[in-house]
């Protein structure tokens, strides 16, 4: 692309300057600036002063219990969307469209809905209740629970990342593969699983995101059991609330690191595609190592 | 060759019954393929012959009838296990392995003794390589061939396996003319080399028509006819065979007491009942007709040597248009905007409705 040469789809001088200054001001105001905030709040003690409230003991184990859901759910996730994704992409089957429609359910619906959901199916009172407390099985105000809601919450990242993906790729290769002799197995992992890796990347680590991130409905199931049930969202709303504004910032920053190294790992990812998925491309990339 | 001999099967559908949703594709189709037979399945779109491939491939299932292969009955047989070689129409080709991997994928995921070891699979390789006239490419990937060499890699893998059936689903259809011409002939060639019985998809008669042993034509699901191309060209079973085959004229008549009439022009009917009925007429079975002739008025619009022949379009005082084609020279009155009698020389005819 060059510069210089203005295309008939170029708009004129001010309203590009205009349109770019607009943008750059929202995302700065609106996006950037309260970034800022919260690394200078976590470090108006110093980085000392951070590292102390992060080693705080119900910090390190909300830290501890949200990568543990994390490492739960999105797995889960990954497994069950791309079953979800296969099924609704490959096969035909009634009520198809009323299956597709339930998956995106957990981004249209408010988080704190699903977490009363659970609490109510699980919950001493709810339906389940009486023969999880005879069986000395606690989900609701603890770990379980807040893996329920998180998977709840993140499960249509990855199935919704690959449905369009796989629906455009049609079923041509998987029957070639097939009528070639090819198992269901050998088919997926040899010819849909290349051909959807990097759609799949992007949605579990969206998910991940996502899975760390999540507040409402975990803070329902939750219970607010400090040092147990509290992952780093609820930390950062508990040391907010008692005033301890370097400890709570400090846990933010942390979650804000977080998401912004997966952010770059995305990107990144993004830019390595179209020089992996491109042969030409691919082969230089050998040659020179 | 050191590759294993594939042994040709004959095919055999009985009574095939297909339906997708309120759609019937196939409706009671028989049909028997002899074993290394180069067979067409020849209709229009939504005429279920791509359908029929694939349920010969077992890439889709019948909900009535049978399919044998040979003697043994594979009707509800897994595609895996029936040992046929399948070209999808956009090749289907393994976008992220090379050639080479892409023709070996058939032998690399045989399991046990089976499966041939490492050199034995290159071997094979290279050699189907260089039969299909690839040979120097296997490192590349399917984005850096054009549509033909793709063709060609979709074709050395179904043959990789061996298979009994090479089933080919409107295997120039996404080819420029000059390729497809090339391609026709290679594929002519390959099938007499492997001997297999080959089944190939088109809606091109002319396609069918240059490579097939036979012809089956499909149309609404059915068998219209089967037969070797002249049969099908020179004694079409049906109006429909006559109308698809052959760049017929479509002309609707009369027949009264044996004699069929249109405009003015006469043919005889002896075979068909009294009431309308329609003649097929090719261009060469057209002539302007002599003084003693029947003839119907048409007017010249557009006159086009091609070869020996001058290709004329005409119009009659109705509005349909006529092609007709007459050899050169010698026609002189033949030009643009003059009016003439034409004569039918010979037509299949059918009772129209």
């Amino acid at each position: 692309m060059s510069g210089a040469r203005r295309g008939t789809t170029d708009d004129p001088l001010w309203a590009r300057f205009g349109l770019i200054a607009i943008v750059t001001a929202f995302v700065g105001f609106m996006l950037v600036l309260p970034l800022v905030a919260v690394f200078a709040q976590a470090l108006a003690k110093g980085v000392q002063g951070s590292l102390a409230a992060l080693a705080d003991p119900d910090a390190l184990s909300a830290i501890r219990l949200t990568l543990v859901t994390a490492a739960i759910a999105v797995p889960v996730n990954t497994l069950i969307g791309v079953c979800a994704a296969w099924a609704i992409a490959k096969h035909d089957f009634p009520a198809k469209s009323v299956l597709i429609s339930l998956i995106d359910l957990p981004f249209s619906v408010s988080p704190v809905v699903a977490g009363l959901a659970y609490v109510l199916v699980f919950g001493l009172q709810g339906w389940f209740g009486r023969w999880l407390d005879a069986h000395r099985i606690k989900i609701v105000f603890a770990a379980p629970g807040i893996v329920l809601a998180t998977v709840f919450v993140t499960f249509p990242f990855v199935a919704r990342e690959l449905i369009p993906l796989m629906q455009a790729q049609g079923r041509d290769e998987e029957e070639a593969a097939v009528s070639l002799g090819a198992d269901g197995l050998t088919t997926f992992l040899r010819v849909t699983a290349p051909n959807i890796r990097w759609g799949l990347l992007y949605g579990v680590l969206l998910c991940n995101a996502r899975a760390m991130g999540e507040f409402g409905a975990v803070s329902v199931v939750s219970g607010h059991v400090r040092g147990l049930t509290d992952t780093m969202p609820l930390q950062v709303e508990i040391l907010y609330n008692d005033y301890d504004m370097v400890g709570a910032f400090s846990v933010a920053a942390l979650l804000c690191l977080l998401a912004v190294a997966t952010l770059v790992l995305k990107t990144a990812l993004e830019r390595l595609q179209p020089q992996l998925s491109d042969p030409i491309a691919l082969q230089k990339t050998r040659l020179r190592a | 060759m050191t590759s294993p001999t594939p042994v040709a099967t004959s095919v055999t559908l009985e009574g095939v019954h297909k339906q997708f949703g309120r759609f019937a594709a196939l409706n009671g189709v028989s049909l028997e393929i002899a074993a290394g037979e180069l067979l067409a399945l020849l209709g229009p779109s939504g005429s279920g012959k791509t359908t029929l491939l694939r349920i010969i491939a077992g890439l889709e299932f019948p909900d009535r009838g049978e399919v044998r292969f040979g003697d043994q009955a594979v009707t509800f047989a897994h595609a895996a296990e029936r040992g046929v070689g399948f070209v999808f129409q956009q090749y289907a080709l393994f976008k992220h392995m090379t050639v080479a991997k892409n023709v070996a994928f058939g032998l690399d995921v045989k399991k046990g003794p089976d499966r041939p070891d490492a050199k034995a699979r290159a071997t094979r390789v290279d050699e189907l390589l260089k039969l299909v006239e690839l040979d120097g490419l296997g490192d590349r990937y399917p984005s850096q061939l054009s549509g033909g060499q793709r063709q060609r890699v979709a074709l050395a893998r179904a043959l990789a396996v061996a298979p009994r059936i090479l089933l080919l689903d409107e295997p120039f259809g996404a080819l420029d003319a000059t390729v497809r011409k090339t391609l026709r002939r290679e594929l002519r060639r390959l099938h007499d080399a492997t001997g297999l019985t080959t089944v190939f998809v088109t809606h091109d008669q002319e396609e069918a028509l240059d490579l097939a042993d036979r012809i089956a034509l499909l149309n609404g699901g059915r068998i219209e006819q089967v037969g070797a191309p002249a049969t099908v060209m020179d004694r079409p079973a049906s109006a429909f065979v006559a109308g698809f085959v052959g760049q017929s004229n479509a002309l609707t008549g009369e027949v009264r007491g044996g004699v069929f009439t249109y405009l003015g022009a006469t043919l005889p009917a002896t075979d068909l009942l009294d009431g309308p009925a329609t003649a097929f007429v090719r261009p060469d079975q057209l002539a302007p007709a002599t003084v003693d002739e029947t003839g119907f008025p048409v007017r010249l619009q557009r006159a086009t040597p091609r070869g020996p022949l001058l290709w004329l379009d005409a119009v009659t005082p109705q509005g349909q248009p006529i092609e007709l084609a007459v050899a050169r020279g010698g026609a002189a009155q033949l030009e643009q905007g003059a009016d003439l009698r034409l004569t039918i020389r010979d037509a299949h005819l059918f009772a129209a409705g």
